[in-house]
């Protein structure tokens, strides 16, 4: 694997992720992270969404309208999404029940449409695959994190197993009733982004505003 | 089709073929999908439903076959307004859900009395009875009604008396989890088991309260724990049994069976 190929999959990781650096479909991480199996399924379904709706998009590249070019890509994505969640509907049943509406947001997920924007509508169909690979990657790895991390103390389970034993059952751990909640996952996203930026400092960003003194017009 | 390709990307032409065909293939992609899928999703569905019933009414065993276990269920299409099973339809092929939404199956449920916040209701509803030695051991009802966030679908069972509570169980919901979620806590559902729908006068009485029942609590026959952090959740749960068990639901169908015990 040569280091360009390489790149692609493992940048989206920890140099370029989706959602603690691009802040890029932040609104599923949030959604179906209150328990992990739930997450791993969306993170199956948007990687496998990402990575063929680049392929599509990139193999049309050069003849898709640059006037149309954004409805090109929501269309092929939007079909992507809906064929998935029909596939869901039918051999995943339970799983897609508790996802109900997400899986039909994947559409929306900046995620999806950015890579297709800024990289599959460049780059040659192999590649384009792989960055959406490695993007749906990336953006699995901060789903599981966030989603382990919310059933274990929210619930006390991991995947549905009991690993701390609650008090209402006899046990002496009482359930983190916030980490069941969306705005939990800010929290856990929000350490995260923290963690990853203390240990990657070329990651903060500037200050965006600094108080300047700027000449008036008139005084010129 | 050379031509096609070589013309300009962004000419009138071009941009109106690139569209055109795109929709063509996507719309046939999805059509395909959604057609060649249905019957999973519909058997998926159905099997979900049977499951649910099974599991209510404890009849449900681990790696049990669902469709064998199901024959020991009897469906049956009741006229709620009547009280009187309808015979002319199959219940296999009645979808209550279905029927609910259409203008020439379903009642339109004025506000005032509108207690479970549904809006319209099917006229025939399906109850599953489970029968022993000919007589009738479970009812199983479906009930449905507004909770905070979503609509709450469950089944409630009542015994032959068709008034002790032998179980309730709620299918689909979105409320929140930990709190209106804990809906679906064994714990909680258990202490339904034996609790009274019916007041000696034959109005519905059952209700969730605030906090615990105490052991008092002169009416706690009829009252269940509430959910505390749900308390709308909770009203959701007790309007919607007052309405499926009053005189707009199932009171005439179950009044039936409670003048004969």
């Amino acid at each position: 694997m040569n280091s360009e190929t390489k790149k692609v999959i493992t940048d989206p990781l920890f140099n370029n992720n989706p959602i603690a650096l691009q802040i890029l479909g932040v609104c599923s991480a949030l959604a179906v992270t209150s328990k992990l199996a739930p997450s791993l399924v969306m993170c199956l379904a948007l990687t496998s969404v990402l990575a063929c709706s680049n392929v599509v998009v990139s193999v049309i590249r050069n003849h898709i309208p640059s006037s149309i070019r954004i409805i090109v890509q929501m269309i092929i994505i939007s079909s992507l999404v809906i064929i998935v969640d029909q596939l869901l509907k039918a051999f995943l049943f339970e799983i897609s029940k508790q996802l109900s509406v997400f899986v039909g947001l994947i559409i929306t997920n900046c995620i999806v449409l950015g890579r297709a924007e800024a990289y599959a509508m460049k780059n040659s169909p192999g590649m384009s695959f792989l960055d959406g690979i490695g993007n749906g990657l990336g953006y699995s790895l901060i789903l599981i994190l966030v989603g382990s991390t919310r059933e274990l103390f929210g619930s006390g389970t991991l995947l549905g197993y009991q690993i701390l034993p609650l008090v209402t059952d006899g046990g002496w751990f009482t359930p983190v009733g916030l980490m069941l909640v969306p705005p939990g996952a800010f929290f856990i996203v929000g350490l995260l982004i923290w963690g990853l930026r203390t240990w990657k400092v070329e990651q903060v960003e500037n200050p965006e505003y600094q108080i300047r003194h700027v000449h008036r017009l008139e005084d010129a | 089709m050379k031509s096609f390709f070589a013309l300009p990307n962004d000419s009138t032409l071009k941009t109106l073929l690139v569209a055109l065909l795109l929709c063509l293939v996507c719309s046939a992609l999805i059509s395909t999908a959604a057609v060649s899928l249905k019957p999973l999703q519909i058997a998926n569905k159905d099997l979900d439903r049977k499951k649910n019933i099974l599991e209510v009414t404890k009849l449900m065993q681990p790696g049990g076959d669902i469709a064998q276990l199901f024959k020991q269920i009897e469906p049956k299409i009741v006229n709620l307004a009547t009280g009187e099973y309808v015979e002319s339809i199959d219940p296999n092929q009645y979808d209550q859900r279905q029927a609910a939404k259409d203008p020439n199956q379903n009642l339109v449920i004025p506000p005032q009395r509108d207690l479970a916040k549904i809006k319209q209701r099917a006229k025939y509803a399906t109850v599953y009875l489970v029968r022993q030695d000919n007589q009738i051991q479970y009812f199983v009802l479906p009930v449905h009604g507004y909770g905070l966030w979503s609509t709450l679908y469950g089944f409630l069972v009542l015994q032959g008396d068709a008034n002790t509570v032998f179980g309730l169980q709620f299918y689909e919901h979105r409320e929140t989890p930990g709190l209106g979620g804990e809906v679906d806590n064994p714990k909680w559902r258990k202490q339904w088991e034996g609790k009274l729908v019916y007041d000696p006068a034959g109005a519905p009485r059952i209700q969730l309260i605030k906090g615990s029942v105490g052991s008092n609590d002169p009416n706690k026959q009829f009252h269940v724990d509430g959910l505390s952090g749900a308390t709308l959740t909770a009203n959701g749960v007790t309007n919607m049994l007052q309405y499926w068990l009053g005189e707009d639901g199932f009171g005439p169908y179950l009044q039936k069976f409670k003048n004969k015990v």
